[in-house]
């Protein structure tokens, strides 16, 4: 059975904005989940009725099958890290931590290992003894991690809590604190719009966009299988290659004709049956979706001219024009191309993602009804 | 602290001792009156050299106003006990109703909140004497006229609005999720009010108390027409000053310095918290 349980929770702003629409989602113990979506997508929304900081305007909230969407926060036994930090300024670091130990009634020795533990966790050893207002924003945002992981709760909702630190602190922060959550069993929620965050992170992602649930599965369900244009385009950098299509099938092969007069052609037995039906019932609508890493460059491929060429230290991205749009590809190495010149792209049917033109749900992921 | 040249600093010195002679003159003045007889402050042209008198300050702590006419009994130091009862009272009223109003208005934005809060201020905008003469009739009907009670009460016309707006302020440049950590740790609402809210605001509520009790002190149009001379403040008991035999500048002068005495003091401990109130700002929302 699940831990934590959102059904059909929907949430409206002054009776008009509507945050979240019937939000179903299953959490189960010990998991990390992580919601994300771009701003306003009403992820925040959706942690902050779970701490009990928002009404639930419809649906219901359970815990172990409990339903606490009507308690108020201090009896839902959640912890949480705020994305404005949120430290109490009259107090220290080491006091903010220890504060929120307060409910559990430790003595004066055990709150002060925990501390000690959690700021060792991260990095915050040598700015334990001064006040909030006299260290930097990572620190804080460091510190409000800290007094959230402090807390046995039932819970952990994590709001943005690394969108402040530096790259290096950050990678390093992510592997310690998700050892750190499924070293305790913890179960926790993370907010994010980063989605190398939630990757690193997270068992499961949801992936929200406008108040809806788009896909809850785990990163690389995501990558690979996404439901719906949205995922397919939100998720993986840089953003999927997408391109209108019609489809017509001619002797034994499969045919996509993209913008352009330029069209893939595969042989048919590269996709099942049951795909080539349910791609003839869509022939005129259908979006066909490459990702960057699966466009290969080669002097046999359809015709594309180089736009731009940039070296990224690892990896080269190559925009082209191709098909009456453009078309990026990603490179594990430099490459020699340069804008102007031409080249030929080719895409290999394992790596195609085909959509519904008119809805965007997902048809097929490599050659495979979705 | 920025270098400047030492001509540069002796300048700003002055600059500044112009400024503080300037506001503080009247002060001053009155000061120096406190200390003279009617006659030497009559005399024509004006000096600061005299001959220093307490008589002023005897004659009023002990409630004989001598003339050179004749003498009478005044109650001054009672009138000072007035004032401070009514303006201790009508803030201490102000803030149990008006703190948690402000933190109301703050937090939560309920059907017509908006509504009330300006009804509110809005007491401040009618001339005081139009609600005054129908009040009077009202009080005296339901035993209120001339009652300690009743004054503050009236008093929350001038306190509870100046307070519910200048804290509200305050509350809402806490951030309300300083306040939602310390709930989620397994605090009630209250509690988070009284434990986080209430401490982080107390400057505030400190100078908005202060500035309510300045103005309940300075009243004197509700005072004159509600109360009768046992409970009249220091600002209509003044006018016992204005004798059939001439104004007695020196005993008015010496009741200034004692009835502004409280308030200045009690601006000039209030001052660090006002200082703080600034500062309140720096903390990240």
């Amino acid at each position: 059975m699940s831990y934590l349980d959102l059904s059909s929770v929907s949430k409206t702003y002054g009776g008009k904005v509507q945050a979240v629409k019937d939000l179903n989602l299953s959490i189960n113990t010990g998991e990390i989940v992580a919601l994300l979506g771009s701003s306003g997508c009403g992820k925040t929304s959706t942690l902050r009725m779970i701490a009990g900081f928002e009404d639930v305007t419809a649906g219901e909230i359970r815990v172990n099958g409990t339903a606490i969407h009507q308690l108020p926060p201090a009896r839902r036994g959640v912890a949480m890290a705020f994305e404005g930090y949120s430290l109490y300024p009259p107090l220290t670091i080491r006091e903010n931590i220890a504060f929120a130990m307060k409910a559990e009634r430790l003595d004066a020795a055990q709150v002060e290992t925990r501390v000690k533990d959690i700021a060792r966790l991260v990095e915050l050893e040598d700015v334990l003894d001064r006040y909030p207002s006299s260290v930097s924003g990572g620190q804080q945002q460091r510190a409000s991690l800290a007094r959230a992981l402090v807390r046995k709760a039932d819970l952990h909702l994590l709001d943005e809590p690394m969108g402040q630190l530096e790259p290096q602190l950050r990678a390093l922060l992510r592997g310690r604190v998700k050892h750190f959550i499924q070293e305790r069993g913890l179960t926790a929620i993370l907010v994010t719009h980063d989605q190398t965050e939630a990757n690193a992170l997270a068992d499961k992602i949801a992936v929200m966009e406008d108040g809806e649930l788009q896909q809850f599965d785990t990163p690389t369900a995501l990558k690979d299988n996404p439901a719906n244009l949205f995922t397919g385009t939100f998720i993986g950098e840089p953003p999927m290659n997408v391109f209108p299509a019609g489809m017509r099938r001619e002797n034994r092969q499969v045919i996509f004709g993209l913008g352009d007069g330029v069209s893939l052609a595969y042989d048919e037995a590269r996709f099942s049956p049951d795909l080539r039906d349910r791609l003839e019932k869509n022939r005129d609508q259908i979006a066909i979706g490459v990702r960057p890493h699966a466009v290969r460059l080669s002097e046999d491929g359809l015709p594309a001219e180089v736009l731009v060429n940039q070296w990224l230290g690892d990896q080269t991205h190559i925009a082209a024009s191709f098909a009456g749009g453009s078309i990026v590809s990603v490179i594990h190495d430099r490459a020699k191309v340069q804008a102007g010149e031409r080249v030929g792209v080719s895409v290999a049917p394992e790596d195609l993602h085909i959509f519904d033109g008119s809805t965007g749900t997902a048809i097929s992921h490599g050659g495979q009804l979705a | 602290m920025h270098h400047h040249s030492p001509i540069e600093r002796v300048l700003r010195g002055i600059a500044l001792l112009i400024v503080v002679l300037f506001f503080m003159f009247p002060i001053f003045w009155i000061l120096l009156m406190s200390l003279q007889t009617n006659e030497t402050i009559l005399r024509s042209p004006p000096s600061i050299v005299f001959e220093p008198t307490l008589s002023n300050y005897a004659a009023i702590i002990a409630g004989r106003l001598d003339s050179n006419v004749a003498s009478m009994g005044i109650d001054f130091m009672s009138n000072l006990m007035n004032s401070v009862i009514l303006s201790v009272g009508s803030v201490a009223l102000a803030l149990v109703l008006g703190v948690p109003a402000a933190y109301a208005f703050a937090r939560h934005k309920f059907r017509g909140s908006e509504d009330i809060a300006f009804t509110l201020l809005s007491f401040r905008f009618a001339p005081p004497l139009l609600v005054l003469l129908p009040l009077t009739l009202y009080f005296q009907q339901i035993g209120l006229a001339d009652t300690y009670f009743g004054l503050i009460w009236v008093y929350q016309l001038i306190c509870l609005p100046l307070i519910l707006w200048i804290v509200r302020g305050y509350f809402e440049d806490i951030s309300p999720d300083v306040e939602h950590a310390y709930r989620i740790a397994g605090h009630s609402w209250f509690s988070t009010f009284r434990r986080i809210s209430l401490p982080l605001a107390a400057p505030g509520i400190a100078a908005a108390a202060l500035l309510a009790f300045i103005f309940a002190w300075n009243n004197f149009i509700f005072a004159l027409v509600l109360a009768s001379a046992d409970k009249q403040p220091v600002t209509v008991g003044a006018l016992a000053f204005v004798t059939a035999s001439g104004i007695q500048y020196g005993q008015i002068a010496a009741a200034v310095v004692l009835s502004i005495t409280p308030t200045l003091a009690l601006a000039l401990y209030a001052q660090r918290y006002l200082v703080e109130g600034l500062s309140l700002g720096a903390v990240k929302g």
